[in-house]
């Protein structure tokens, strides 16, 4: 195996030892069941959703979810874990411990950048997969109805849920991108996960300032709903593109910045 | 070998870098000229180290003497502001993980991932080393006798466990240079005892060891060789004997009239130093000289009751070395010192006029 294999492999590792890990994933699994079991008592007559009533099939659960939880929720799982991978081995001062090993910097911070986005993929993972059998449970498997009002067989609807996932995990990855060169440059975890939310808040309150209508197709909250293309008929492909490469407009500079100052820094702590 | 002979200015240059010779086999540790700034403080002044291959080196220097910055560097976790480091003729910043072959060791206390086992801990160390590090994680657990804990969390572990569980992680890389930063610091008197023998038993198997200390005792009874440094310089870089014999020379005369034997004492040739103190008189002679100071002494009729030559032990020499007013070093310790080595006398020393 590579240096970059092992050090992921380890990554990963870590990750599944830590309890802040699984407080994470629980509450992306919470969510979902929380919300069928509030609605389900409620009678399912939730309306108003943008995929129609919520009792027509148990595949819109995890997209209403998706559509509310995109903004902050999803952010925040995701930052908890970029914004600490890094700060977490000043905390315990174990980068001196593995930077003296046989292993180059770029490859310990290349572990560590692919381990915080598998964290993101996971953690939506688990919320889909919940997400869907908690609503399949309660309303059972039945069509979907598009954005466009149109009807969706449920194998394309259960793909399309996939994609649109996909095409969320592309922003996500911004978000972890820059909690990671937070993590790195402020050493501090809670600085890092705060200051990951506080850039999304910002976007959100600049996005809704009358008058930013220019600069909003390349602010993050517009990004977070590009999936949402998926789920008209036909597909609109525009902004899945168009999200890809501005959210790649963020996360290039700074995954660059955050392994070139990882590779030159000093390990003076711990 | 082919090609245009090798002068000596090129051997010299590549010495300079700790690159030997290709028939030799280059130096453990040359650091040159290390510098480390942070801010207006000077951690670390153009500090010198030759660490040669089977040497049990100290470090020896008061807290705060900078110490750890400069072995920091030598591991290249910190870049140095100015010089550059050698180990085995490679360089941690250019050359990275590569510059590390053959070297162990941590800074600091050695810190573990507290929610790992220290098994883990030391199963992951050996994947990021590869090769057959795996291999030698029971042999390390056993060296370090934490066998038996092995399997609990890092995080619980004592101070004293920690850091035999960093020499066992050290261990794993069978390192031909172990460079420890204060090993014994925290432990209780058996943990030093087991610490300072387990470092014993490495350095007599033919390991290259570079120990940083301010504990004198330990470094007395382990190192053959030491630089002291202070104030982020090094005052002095020698072998502890000829450290010993340069503060040497010095004798304690006790007579029946201690007046009258001091003006003897000032008017023979090769003595110095004579002062008179509560318990006798203090001067430095060499041994031919206090042999004619006695018989100079008898002649004029004064009874020596006792001319006793007066060892420095390493605890003297290293107060004498890092303490004293201001940035410099006492002159007459300078002399001392550089009278001492044909060793070498450096840093702020230098500048002392």
């Amino acid at each position: 195996m590579t240096g970059i294999a092992v050090a992921y492999r380890w990554e990963l590792r870590k990750l599944a030892a830590q309890k802040r890990t699984y407080l994470g994933l629980a509450g992306m699994a919470l969510l979902p069941l929380i919300f069928t079991v509030t609605v389900a008592i409620d009678g399912g007559n939730v309306e108003g959703s943008i995929f129609g009533r919520v009792s027509e099939t148990g595949l819109t659960t995890p997209l209403i979810l998706l559509f509310f939880g995109s903004a902050f929720l999803f952010p925040l799982t995701a930052a908890l874990v970029a914004g600490d991978i890094v700060a977490t081995e000043d905390h315990h001062g174990t980068l001196k411990t593995i930077l003296t090993r046989s292993i180059d910097r770029g490859a310990v911070f290349g572990a560590k950048a692919l381990a915080a986005i598998t964290y993101g993929l996971v953690s939506l993972l688990v919320f889909a997969a919940v997400a869907v059998a908690a609503g399949v449970a309660a309303w059972g498997l039945h069509p979907l109805t598009s954005l466009s009002g149109t009807e969706i067989a449920v194998p394309r609807a259960l793909a399309l849920i996939a994609a649109a996932l996909a095409a969320y995990l592309i922003p996500l990855i911004t978000v972890a991108s820059i909690a990671l060169v937070l993590s790195t440059v402020a050493r501090n975890s809670a600085a890092a996960v705060v200051g990951t939310l506080l850039i999304v808040v910002l976007m959100q309150i600049v996005a809704g300032i009358p008058g930013t209508e220019a600069v909003q197709p390349y602010l993050l909250p517009d990004q977070f709903d590009a999936w949402q293309g998926l789920l008209r008929d036909p597909i609109d492909w525009a902004p899945i593109w168009h999200a890809t490469w501005v959210s790649l407009l963020y996360a290039v500079p700074c995954l660059v910045a955050a392994a070139a100052v990882f590779r030159r820094r000093d390990v003076a702590g711990g | 070998m082919s090609g245009p002979p090798r002068t000596d200015e090129a051997e010299g240059a590549q010495r300079a870098l700790g690159r030997e010779p290709l028939d030799g086999a280059a130096a453990p540790i040359v650091a040159r000229g290390l510098v480390k700034r942070y801010g207006d403080v000077l951690a670390v002044d153009r500090v010198d180290l030759t660490v040669r291959a089977g040497d049990v080196y100290g470090y020896l220097g008061p807290n705060g003497a900078g110490k750890t910055t400069s072995m920091r560097m030598l591991l290249g976790l910190i870049r140095p502001d100015a010089g550059s480091v050698r180990l085995f003729g490679r360089d941690p910043l250019t050359e990275g993980a590569r510059a590390l072959e053959g070297v162990a060791g941590f800074v600091e206390a050695p810190r573990f991932y507290p929610y790992l086992s220290g098994r883990k801990n030391l199963e992951m160390m050996a994947a990021y080393d590869g090769g057959d590090a795996r291999t030698r994680i029971d042999a390390a657990l056993e060296t370090v006798d934490l066998a038996d804990r092995a399997r609990h969390k890092a995080g619980g572990y004592s101070h004293g466990m920690r850091q035999r569980l960093g020499i066992a992680a050290a261990l794993l890389r069978a390192p031909r240079l172990l460079i420890l930063d204060e090993p014994a610091t925290g432990l209780d008197p058996a943990g030093m005892r087991d610490m300072r023998a387990l470092i014993r038993r490495l350095a007599d198997g033919g390991m290259t060891v570079l120990l940083s200390s301010h504990q004198l005792a330990e470094v007395e009874e382990l190192c053959d060789r030491v630089a002291i440094v202070r104030g982020g310089a090094v005052v002095y870089e020698g072998g502890l004997d000829e450290l010993r014999a340069a503060a040497g020379g010095g004798y304690l005369l006790r007579t029946t009239d201690d007046a009258l034997a001091a003006r003897v004492c000032r008017a023979q040739p090769g003595v110095e130093d004579v002062a008179i103190e509560p318990g006798g008189i203090t001067l430095r002679a060499s041994e031919a000289d206090a042999g004619r100071l006695s018989i100079a002494l008898v002649e004029a009729g004064i009874g020596i009751l006792a001319l006793v030559p007066r060892t420095a032990t390493l605890e003297d020499l290293f107060f004498e070395l890092t303490e004293g007013p201001g940035d410099v070093l006492p002159r007459d310790t300078m002399e001392v010192v550089v009278s001492a080595s044909g060793p070498r006398k450096l840093g702020p020393s230098d500048d002392v006029t």
